[in-house]
């Protein structure tokens, strides 16, 4: 038995489910406040432009996208797992793949701003 | 002592005529304090002499009563007859082959506990004509870890090891980390090589069962959580600080 | 005396065989949302990028039905994740002080305060009131 490279994806999956657990509710809460009319200050398109401007804000946004995009892909692939599906490296793959996409589509779009 | 009439509703095996298990009826009279294993004990000695299953102490120490009580697993001497109002379903450890009855074949576990060395590897020998000492802040660090009597509920209550056959599993991997957590051990790092290996620690997915059935409190979840994080945070030094000491 | 052990297949109603598993695959498909709600934000920040009638449609949607019961949806199983996620902090990461172990209570505690705080702040500095 050799020590497993296990490390390289669970340590992106638990920062991701801490910062998933401070920030995602009080994050959907805001777009929710969005949807129901009551659009935040923030979420105006200047406001909200001129803070995704910055290089620190795009470093925390595309940050936070990669860790909860990573933390979601490692519970599906477990999940998976649990319902049954024997076929993990075929799953690891494709939810890891998801969110390397995601977070680079992230970045990308980041870039634009 | 009042008696109450029970429905004990077992599953029986019999390898040498049976092709698959099958459920068996027994309806006795029981005081109203007994213990499932009471009622067992009963069945086998007035009822049913072929009935077989693991006891010892009666008292929750040795580990040796685990099974299925209504899908739940517990230790039969400590299962209380007046906590279950209809039949009760008694059936043998989950997620463990059967081998006769509620006899279950435990190589698996004695296997996978000789494994992760659950025995003191000194840091260095003992003083010369004296003890090694430890400070109560020393040993509280390990004690509860110490309370494991090796009675498999966890391993029943554990979905992955049900799913993943080779997963070391809960008991064996909080008896590691009780080993690793002593200051007087110094073998955390020829245990690394079992623990932090893909069927050990990286097999669990947190469900908590385990230290939700244990009946001693060690919370092997919680073990498995700690050697989690500090394996994550070894493997990044090794990797990323590769000129850093253990 | 011959042996023959027998297997019991394990088959996914492990799940129902008690609430705690039931909790815990809640729990587990809590991320399905949390993600999900991460493509929108990644979907919005690509109408930000595109300019103000972009990010106009993109406010728009989010006042469709669709858009407000998935967000109802993913507050609740994303503040699910919050709770059992600080519930089960204190498992992993248990605070020696002295001879004693912090209650877990304590740690919990102290990450839910962080939590309420945080959001708070992230609610005032947003403008949402």
């Amino acid at each position: 038995m050799a020590i497993s490279n296990k490390p390289i994806v669970w340590g992106p999956f638990a920062a991701g489910g801490t910062i998933t657990a401070f920030l995602t509710p009080v994050l959907v809460l805001l777009t929710l406040l969005a949807a129901l009319g009551h659009v935040p200050d923030l979420l105006a398109y200047d406001r909200l432009h001129a803070l995704a401007g910055h290089w620190l804000a795009k470093l925390a946004i595309a940050g936070t996208v990669f860790l909860s995009l990573w933390s979601t892909a490692h519970r599906l692939r477990i999940t998976c797992y649990d319902l049954g599906v024997r076929a993990d490296t075929l799953v690891a793959t494709i939810v890891y793949a998801g969110a390397l996409a995601g977070t680079a589509a992230s970045v990308v779009y980041l870039m634009r701003i | 002592m009042s008696e109450r009439p029970v429905e004990l509703e077992v599953l029986r095996y019999n390898p040498e005529t049976d092709r698959e298990p099958r459920f068996q009826r027994y309806s006795i009279s029981c005081p109203e304090e007994w213990v499932v294993l009471d009622a067992l004990n009963h069945v086998k000695e007035t009822v049913d002499p072929t009935l077989s299953y693991r006891w010892s102490c009666h008292m929750a120490v040795c580990g040796s009563c685990g099974m299925m009580v209504d899908g739940e697993p517990k230790l039969a001497c400590k299962t209380f007859l007046r906590d279950y109002p209809g039949v009760i379903r008694v059936e043998p450890l989950a997620h463990f082959p059967i081998e006769r009855d509620l006899v279950t074949v435990i190589d698996d576990f004695m296997a996978k506990l000789a494994r992760v060395k659950p025995y003191l590897i000194p840091k260095e020998p003992a003083p010369q004509d004296a003890e090694y000492r430890q400070t109560p802040a020393e040993l509280k660090k390990f004690k509860q870890f110490t309370l494991c009597i090796n009675c498999m509920l966890c391993y029943a209550a554990c979905p992955e090891y049900g799913l993943i056959p080779e997963y070391i599993g809960p008991a064996a991997l909080a008896l590691a980390h009780r080993y690793n957590q002593d200051s007087r051990d110094g073998g955390r790092a020829i245990r690394q090589e079992e623990i932090a290996a893909y069927e050990g620690v990286w097999e669990c997915s947190f469900v908590g069962a385990c230290s939700d059935v244990c009946p001693e409190h060690v919370d092997p979840a919680g073990a498995i959580q700690q050697v989690k994080i500090k394996s994550t945070v070894d493997w990044y030094k090794k990797h990323l600080m590769p000129w850093t000491k253990e | 005396m011959s042996r023959k052990p027998y297997v019991r297949p394990m088959t996914s109603e492990w799940i129902l065989r008690h609430s705690r598993y039931v909790r815990y695959m809640l729990r587990e498909f809590s991320c399905l949302f949390i993600g999900g709600w991460t493509l929108m934000l990644v979907w919005g920040l690509k109408q930000l990028a595109e300019g103000p009638a972009a990010w106009a449609a993109f406010l728009q949607w989010l006042t469709s039905p669709a858009s407000i019961v998935l967000h109802l949806l993913t507050l609740g199983f994303a503040s699910y994740h919050s709770v059992t996620w600080f519930n089960l902090t204190p498992k992993a990461l248990p605070l020696q002080i002295g001879e004693e172990f912090l209650p877990d209570g304590a740690i919990a505690g102290a990450h839910f305060a962080a939590w309420a705080v945080l959001s708070f702040a992230i609610l005032f500095l947003a403008g949402a009131f």
